[in-house]
């Protein structure tokens, strides 16, 4: 049902590649790090074609691949693909080689955010923080307190007023958060090891 | 399967962030459903969240050790049983890395000073009707669902992550629940399509087109309604359609439970961004 996947569209194919820039080692760490044989790969892209979001990526799943493979490092790092898949599985299903892709992309996030690369999708990633911060606050989600929080993070707080709004006409998003009585043991796990 | 022949009468239950807010209805009326067929749900004391996509992305330390404080809470007698096909997973996930690895094993039971069972089994509420078998479910139907034509939408999770394969699969279960039950599942759908997940929130843009495509579906199935054992499926589709005319999205609990003959079933429609109370009443289900 989805739109074919867009041809491989490396950013910037149009100049060459330059392989002083290369990482040779980036594929092998990948593998290591995700246990996903990427090698495998033939780029059939039924990947692309089954993921339900190829829509908002810059790269489809195989390109992803393709970059790491080629040790184009800081391309496959600051994409938006890393950031907008939400890790459904869908592709790790459909490949006929076996390659857990979505385990590719989890490792991709964290080695973006361990080596500070450039975030594409900022909002995503603010999104995350809120979340985390609630349950380091409660040791729950409270989805209230996320949504306002996010929305003074990202300065939108128009947009999808509505959808928010009859969320609290329906009493969907509680006013009050739940919280855990053991509340130390959870922010304990917060504070970094040297500091305890 | 992991344990087989288990007590099924008393379950450790974790309900999770969503259903114990913005899906209470889900909670509600799997409760109550439980306790028709003599289930014993004993809610774990004091959990915690799973460790949920933000924290595993952020943090995979903090997720995972999110997810084992609430395995080092369960008590090792009874099974531990979820209703998020999202928080399974990451339960299961924390405890399939502990099987495998002692000496992390040792350090957070150091780190919690409980004990963490390795023969905790962590099932799906769907398992437990399943074992439960088709005759405890006739035996308490009360309200026959009267040819209710439904997708079964089981979301990207409740079957699918690979991590998740040495567990038991899901898929038709609760289409076999509810047929046995007198509602006609339509499989020709959609069924297993990811919702969107937590881009709703921030890429909304994205997510539309995808429960759009979601619900045509079903409805091209020629669907009533979807039903669904995911609270975060039943949120984005109900908020992120903009087709009309818009399908009722039951969560299954709901429609089990009114099978079964609960009564209170009027606040938890309430709660439904989409009505679902005109669809019933045309069956006949309810008043
Ligand atoms: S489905 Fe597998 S083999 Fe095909 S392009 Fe994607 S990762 Fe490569
Ligand atoms: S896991 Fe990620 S890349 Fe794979 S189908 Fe899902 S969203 Fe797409």
């Amino acid at each position: 049902m989805n739109p074919p996947a867009p041809a491989l569209n490396l950013r910037g194919a149009a100049s060459p590649i330059v392989l002083a820039e290369q990482d040779r080692y980036l594929a092998r760490d990948i593998e290591r790090l995700s246990r996903a044989n990427l090698s495998r790969c033939f780029h059939c892209r039924s990947c692309g074609n089954g993921c339900p979001f190829i829509r908002g990526m810059d790269y489809p799943p195989n390109g992803i691949i393709r970059l790491v493979q080629y040790g184009l490092r800081r391309q496959a790092l600051e994409s938006h693909t890393i950031w907008i898949c939400v890790g459904c599985h869908t592709c790790s299903v459909q490949c006929p080689m076996g390659i857990d892709i979505a385990a590719i992309m989890a490792t991709l996030r964290r080695l973006a955010l361990a080596e500070g690369a450039m975030i594409a999708e900022t909002n995503i990633l603010d999104f995350h923080r809120e979340v985390l911060q609630s349950i380091k606050q409660y040791g729950r989600a409270h989805k209230l307190g996320i949504m306002l929080r996010y929305k003074a993070r990202v300065r939108q707080w128009f947009a999808d007023l509505d959808v928010g709004l009859r969320m609290l006409a329906k009493r969907k998003m509680d006013l009050k958060a739940s919280r855990v009585k053991a509340i130390g043991e959870i922010t304990r796990l917060f504070i970094p090891h040297w500091k305890r | 399967m992991p344990g087989r022949g288990l007590n099924l009468t008393d379950l450790s239950y974790f309900p999770g962030c969503s259903l114990e807010s913005s899906a209470r209805e889900s909670n509600i009326s799997m409760m109550e459903a439980a306790e028709i067929l003599g289930l014993n749900l004993i809610e774990l004391e004091d959990w915690n969240c799973c460790g949920s996509s933000s924290a595993n992305i952020l943090d995979k330390e903090i997720a995972f050790s999110l997810a084992v404080r609430n395995l080092s809470l369960a008590p090792p007698d009874r099974p531990l049983m979820a209703m998020c096909p999202r928080c399974l997973y990451h339960l299961r996930e924390a405890h399939q890395r502990l099987k495998e690895e002692p000496e992390t094993l040792r350090a957070q039971e150091r780190r919690w000073g409980r004990p963490i069972s390795l023969g905790l089994s962590i099932i799906h509420f769907l398992e437990v009707l399943v074992r439960l078998g088709p005759a405890r479910l006739q035996q308490g139907l009360v309200r026959n669902l009267n040819g209710l034509k439904f997708v079964p939408y089981y979301g990207c999770t409740l079957f699918r992550p690979p991590s998740l394969r040495q567990g038991s699969y899901y898929q038709g279960e609760m289409g076999n629940v509810l047929t046995m039950l007198g509602g006609v599942p339509l499989d020709k759908a959609l069924t297993q399509r990811c919702c969107g997940s937590f881009l709703s929130a921030a890429r909304a843009d994205v997510v539309t087109p995808l429960v759009n495509e979601i619900l045509a579906s079903a409805v091209a199935a020629g669907a009533e309604c979807l039903v669904t054992s995911c609270a975060m499926c039943q949120l984005n589709l109900e908020i992120r359609c903009t087709w009309e005319p818009r399908l009722p999205i039951f969560h299954f609990s709901e429609i089990l439970a009114l099978a079964l003959g609960a009564q209170d079933y009027e606040g938890w429609f309430t709660r439904h961004l989409v009505d679902p109370r005109p669809l019933l009443q045309a069956r006949e289900l309810i008043p």
